[in-house]
């Protein structure tokens, strides 16, 4: 059974410009264990995504639906305020692009640490204090009996993004959503972070969902991608396979747009044109515009996320045709 | 023959403290002594951490900042002892791009206004010539002329940088300090104003200070490489060798820190023993002992001298232990 299981979830913001579908009918299941990345470019819907499920979006200007929604088998309702309380930052938990702003910088590091303990658990101060230098200690702070006396401010930032995994960490939550953790920070810092999740998240099990943009970050840390475009998720893969062979024509051209990817001197692919404005209705596949196998009915059928190989999907019109994909290329398994 | 750009000790200190009774008593070294060069047509990458100086450095070239040592010498010029119109004239041989599109271009003037101001300036332009050279201008860097009455706020990222790219190639410079040019981009877009630069570089024989924290853009664009630590560089070197074969821990702890776009490979963290910041400053002796798996008592006493691997190569480092396999 599935510790995360969204089924068609749509955010929609209704502004003067007319509704944007930020998020439009994505399904999301994460099992135990498991860090799924999320990857796209700026705009694409990956962080409402995870705010969606985490009722983090204001309700209005935000419409959020689903046709189901569950958390550890238990069903749950983005909508009701109360009972979110009770799972956020308790069951389910997140941590943010920038640290320095995700922590209060009122609050000594115990208490920040300390509190989703306080809150959730009922626990008193004096006995919540040792679990927090527990937790410190675990997210590999040095020094941790006196650093945990200090402010943010007396953090760097790896540090600091410590002391949110750490405060995120110490209910034992089922889900942690990690957005952007470590696009603010410096290479060598980010690869510490990333070994510490990885490391984290072997010994407390718990299922992590990754939003990034750095195709990098996948490949080292993620058991499965998802790649979204325009609000809605275009393919969907075990991360091998997704590197070895990307089904869909915008997961082909993000990664042969990587310099990493490239030899020297040999030009890089672009992807012509821009994302589509996502207030405008869109008929059929939203990426058409800019695909170089686009045909005309591209845009005008419906796209459906379809088996393409093992525990791999993508929504193309190619695919739906059996012009590509394993299937397409080698018969039914 | 002397190159384009080249610097000789370059030093730059900011006071750590503006005002109170502090002023001016701390001064904290953010450019250490730094001697580069470029030459004609010749890109050269300059990493580095976020707070290593990679940025002032560049900012001192163009002396947006003084210096407080040091020489630099823009093709045979020495920049300290020029003002007024001559060093208006020696400025239009270098421009900057700068990191955020969003930031370097005036959202009240139009794209025609931005482009043409240093042409009026530099090359005195007027009227129909105005017209036409920005026009030019503008489809040199694969935008339609007609955009050109167009606001910057019409434009996308990484047409707004390819705005800002054509301001610089405006006043006809031989050397761009190109800071961080791509990074607030996203991947596809990224791309566009790589291959951009690249083809400026093919077609133009123009020469680049390429800034960046990112290895991978930096050696897909680079004939060189120098690699900087907290005001100094510590590596530097041809391209190939200085990927191939990094002599400085740094360097190898930055390279392995990068996330590869491959599966296959597995992901290791560098073998590093703190962070940039949470480590103290160091004022004598190897400023990266404190980091470095390799360090040894010897690293505290002597200060490491940017030195030649062999004394027939052009690939340098400034580590005690730069002949020895890493552990």
């Amino acid at each position: 059974m599935p510790i995360l299981s969204a089924v068609n979830l749509r955010t929609h913001f209704h502004t003067r410009h007319g509704v944007v579908r930020a998020v439009d009918g994505v399904s999301l299941s994460v099992e135990q264990n498991e860090i799924v990345g999320i990857v796209g470019e700026s705009g694409c819907g990956k962080t409402v995504l995870c705010q969606s499920i985490m009722g983090l979006i204001p309700v209005p200007p935000a419409h959020v639906s689903y046709d189901k929604m569950s958390l550890d088998g238990e069903p749950l309702h983005t909508a009701d305020e109360r009972a979110m309380r009770a799972i956020r930052g308790n069951h389910m938990t997140m941590i943010f692009q920038d640290p320095m702003t995700a922590l209060n910088p009122y609050m000594r590091i115990s208490d920040q640490i300390a509190e989703p303990l306080r809150i959730h658990r009922g626990t008193r101060r004096a006995d919540a204090l040792p679990k927090a230098l527990d937790a410190l200690k675990a997210v590999g702070i040095p020094q941790p009996e006196s650093r945990i006396r200090q402010y943010p401010h007396e953090f760097s930032g790896g540090m600091r993004q410590r002391v949110c995994i750490a405060m995120a960490l110490i209910t034992e939550p089922k889900l942690l959503f990690a957005d952007e953790p470590t696009t603010a920070l410096d290479v060598t810092v980010q690869a510490q972070i990333l070994a510490l999740l990885k490391e984290l998240q072997a010994r407390y099990g718990v299922a992590i969902v990754f939003v990034t943009h750095d195709f990098g970050v996948v490949a080292g840390l993620c058991d499965r991608v998802m790649v979204m475009y325009a609000g809605k998720v275009v393919e969907s893969a075990p991360t091998a396979a997704l590197f070895a062979r990307p089904e869909h024509p915008y997961t082909e051209a993000l990664l042969r747009a990587l310099p990493a990817r490239a030899a020297r001197g040999q030009g890089l692919r672009t992807i012509a044109g821009q994302p589509p404005d996502l207030a405008r209705q869109i008929d059929g596949c939203a990426f058409a515009p800019r695909c170089e196998y686009a045909t005309p009915e591209c845009t005008s059928v419906e796209m459906k996320l379809s088996a393409c190989g093992s525990g791999h999907t993508t929504a193309c019109l190619r695919m739906q045709k059996g012009e590509i994909g394993e299937l397409g290329n080698r018969g039914a398994e | 023959m002397s190159p384009l750009l080249d610097l000789c000790g370059v030093t730059v200190e900011f006071a750590t403290a503006e005002s109170g009774p502090r002023r001016g008593r701390s001064r904290m070294r953010a450019v250490d002594g730094v001697s580069l060069s470029v030459s004609d047509g010749e890109i050269v990458g300059l990493v580095g951490e976020s707070g290593c100086g990679k940025t002032t450095l560049a900012r001192a070239i163009v002396k947006l900042v003084p210096l407080a040592g040091g020489t630099i010498h823009l093709d045979g010029r020495d920049m300290g002892a020029l003002s007024g119109a001559k060093l208006r004239a020696a400025r239009s041989t270098v421009q900057m791009i700068f990191q955020d599109p969003y930031a370097s271009l005036n959202p009240r003037m139009t794209v025609f206004d931005a482009i043409a101001e240093p042409l009026r300036v530099h090359r005195r332009l007027r009227g129909k010539a105005l017209v036409e050279e920005t026009g030019r201008l503008m489809e040199s860097v694969g935008l339609a002329r007609r955009l050109v009455r167009k606001y910057p706020h019409e434009f996308s990222g990484g047409q707004r940088q390819r705005i800002a790219v054509a301001r610089a190639l405006a006043v006809r410079p031989r050397l761009i300090l190109a800071d961080e040019p791509v990074s607030s981009l996203d991947v596809s877009i990224q791309a566009q104003v790589l291959n951009l630069l690249s083809d400026l570089k093919n077609r133009m024989k123009l020469a680049m200070l390429f800034i960046s924290h990112d290895l991978s853009v930096v050696r897909y664009l680079s004939h060189r490489i120098a690699v900087m630590y907290r005001g100094r560089i510590v590596e530097e070197g041809d391209a190939k060798p200085v990927f191939e074969t990094p002599a400085h821990p740094y360097t190898r702890a930055l390279m392995s820190a990068i996330p590869v776009p491959d599966p296959s490979r597995p992901f290791r963290p560098p073998p590093l023993r703190s962070d940039a910041l949470s480590a103290g400053t160091l004022t004598h002796g190897c400023r990266f002992r404190d980091r470095c798996p390799m360090a040894t008592e010897a690293c505290a006493e002597l200060d490491p001298k940017l030195e030649a691997l062999h004394p027939s190569s052009s690939h340098r480092a400034a580590c005690l232990r730069k002949h020895e396999k890493p552990a």
